[in-house]
């Protein structure tokens, strides 16, 4: 496929004006991820209350995709509980790794449009790099890594950080 | 196309035929001619390489140094033969002083173990280059962290050029080797090795060159360098995978005890004492990549009848072009503008991604590396997270060169 496909406008919209973009001051939980890869290098930053997501803000450096991943899943998981964010990354990652989309889209929503993804393997980990650090954060890990035991490309990294 | 003008020195160099010789070179990519910019990663192989490998495989496939049948014997002299073409390659006056490798990295750790386990110990120091790859800089890292020695780190200036004031105020009595590319593999730099080394061995300090980026590029003499020992990798000089060359200076290698143990690298071995080998069998424990060194000989053959000397050239009248027909370009910024740089050009686009670039420029079948390049103290001293990368080698034409210019002309649109 042709990645202008990518390069949609609500990918592009994300990646220019990131939404939920900075640091919590004091947050309840926090986590920051690295791809080693291409030194994308992001920090995702939570209040919870009672494994409920109040507040969640994302910030970092990285390309277009992980950008605008990122803009996008705080939004989706902003006033969600645990167990449904982490239910969501599921689907975030069926939906840019598996093999068919169709099943995944209803419960999505505009997230699809990260479905193209799947078709350029190299930037599978830049569109999941904010969703790992989200699980990182939720598990109260400090760190995640493109290359960690969630790798959605398997055989491109080590299996353990 | 702006300033930048078609040199006239092309005309010399028959790029178009050395283009028909590369079979990858007219396939496609998202139904656009393929424009490979990445040799520095890895170069293309020319159909007598494949041929030479392919023959290997069919009619002259046997193990090495073992049989005393025929098959194996050709083969023995085969893979023989290579280490002569490497070392005439190199300038090397004796054979033996050629070791088959993996590659640069196999070969780099090969003297950080066989070296610095032997020589390097508490207190003791190696010097390194702020350009380095990864794999000249982690292997010492490993030996220091083990012996108790410590790094040290010549720096770079802004347009990526060695400051050798700081490197010759580094060098003392504590130091037990220097370790510097030959040229950078982001910033391009063709360092001064005459100079590295001849200042180091004004107080007797052995220099190891990572060869990488140099050998597929120029004319390279070890002799008139004077380093101690020159390591590079095949698929880097149009080569296969698998094979790499170190060449260590003899009286280096035979103080050395072997990296690996095994078979092929013994003269006798009975359960109380194994006697090794003498140089180069002592570094090659166990069954090398002979098809691979096959190749490496094929390729080194190919280059030669071209010419270093012509690649070199054509190299340098491809970077300027580049050089200037990128700089047209709004809101580009190079990283390593050193006079003295071989055919490679990063460069960042304001307000895009390096990896973002990369996919696009996929789409135009413009093939360049992207990311930190496995140099992340280069991406630090310039402050940048990742470059784009384009790298030249003799099949390159400008046209490649234009391609380029408007695939990232294009990408910058999409963000704009």
């Amino acid at each position: 496929m042709s990645s202008k496909q990518i390069y949609q406008e609500v990918i592009l919209d994300h990646c220019k004006k990131p939404r939920n973009w900075g640091m919590i001051p004091n947050p309840t939980h926090k986590a920051e991820g690295i791809n080693p890869l291409c030194g994308d290098h992001l920090w995702v930053t939570m209040t919870v209350v009672d494994e409920k997501i109040e507040d969640i803000q994302y910030e970092g450096e990285s390309c277009a995709i992980c950008m605008a991943s990122g803009s996008m899943m705080t939004m989706k998981v902003k006033g969600k509980v645990f167990s449904d964010a982490i239910a969501l990354t599921d689907r975030f990652r069926a939906l840019t790794t598996g093999p068919s989309e169709a099943d995944e889209a209803k419960e999505i929503g505009s997230l699809t449009v990260f479905s193209g993804i799947r078709d350029l393997p190299s930037r599978v980990k830049c569109a999941m790099l904010p969703w790992h650090t989200l699980t990182a954060a939720i598990n109260s890990k400090d760190k995640a890594s493109t290359e960690g035991d969630q790798d959605p490309v398997p055989g491109s990294g080590t299996q353990k950080i | 196309m702006g300033k930048a003008k078609r040199d006239n020195d092309m005309v010399e160099f028959d790029v178009e035929r050395i283009r028909r010789d590369f079979p990858v070179l007219s396939t496609s990519v998202n139904n656009n001619p393929l424009v490979y910019l990445d040799s520095g990663a890895s170069a293309q192989m020319p159909q007598s390489v494949i041929d030479r490998i392919n023959h290997y495989h069919k009619y002259e496939h046997a193990n090495i140094h073992r049989g005393v049948y025929q098959l194996s014997e050709l083969a023995t002299t085969a893979y023989e033969a290579v280490r002569t073409t490497v070392a005439r390659f190199l300038n090397v006056p004796d054979s033996a002083e050629i070791i088959f490798t993996k590659g640069t990295t196999h070969a780099i750790n090969m003297v950080a173990h066989a070296y610095g386990r032997k020589f390097v110990q508490a207190g003791d120091e190696i010097i390194v280059s702020h350009m380095e790859h990864h794999s000249n800089i982690v292997p010492w890292q490993q030996l220091c962290e083990e012996v108790g020695a410590t790094l040290k780190v010549v720096p770079i200036s802004d347009v990526g050029e060695l400051d050798l004031e700081v490197y010759e105020r580094l060098l003392s009595d504590k130091t037990k080797l220097v370790a510097v590319t030959h040229v950078s593999n982001v910033l391009g730099t063709i360092n001064p090795i005459k100079d590295i080394v001849a200042l180091a061995h004004k107080v007797g300090i052995p220099v190891l060159v990572d060869g990488a980026q140099g050998a597929p590029h120029m004319k390279v003499d070890v002799q008139d360098l004077g380093c101690d020992f020159y390591v590079f990798s095949g698929h880097k000089v149009c080569g296969p995978t698998g094979i790499g060359v170190l060449y260590g200076k003899r009286h280096w290698l035979e103080r050395m005890d072997p990296f690996e143990g095994g078979g092929d690298m013994i003269l006798s071995v009975t359960f109380e004492k194994t006697t090794y080998a003498d140089i180069p069998a002592k570094f090659e424990a166990g069954t090398p990549p002979i098809v691979s060194a096959l190749g490496l000989g094929e390729a080194i053959d190919y280059l030669e009848i071209i010419g270093l000397d012509s690649i070199e050239q054509h190299e340098k009248v491809l970077t300027k072009y580049a050089t200037e027909a990128l700089s047209d370009i709004e809101d580009i910024t190079f990283y390593g503008t050193a006079p003295n740089k071989a055919g490679v050009i990063s460069f960042n686009i304001k307000g895009v991604h390096a990896h973002d670039i990369g996919t696009l420029l996929n789409d135009d079948g413009v093939a360049v590396r992207t990311g930190h390049h496995c140099a992340q103290p280069v991406m630090q001293r310039y402050k940048v997270p990742a470059t784009t990368r384009a790298s030249f080698y003799l099949y390159n034409t400008v046209d490649d060169i234009d391609k380029l210019v408007i695939a990232v002309r294009r990408a910058q649109k999409i963000f704009s």
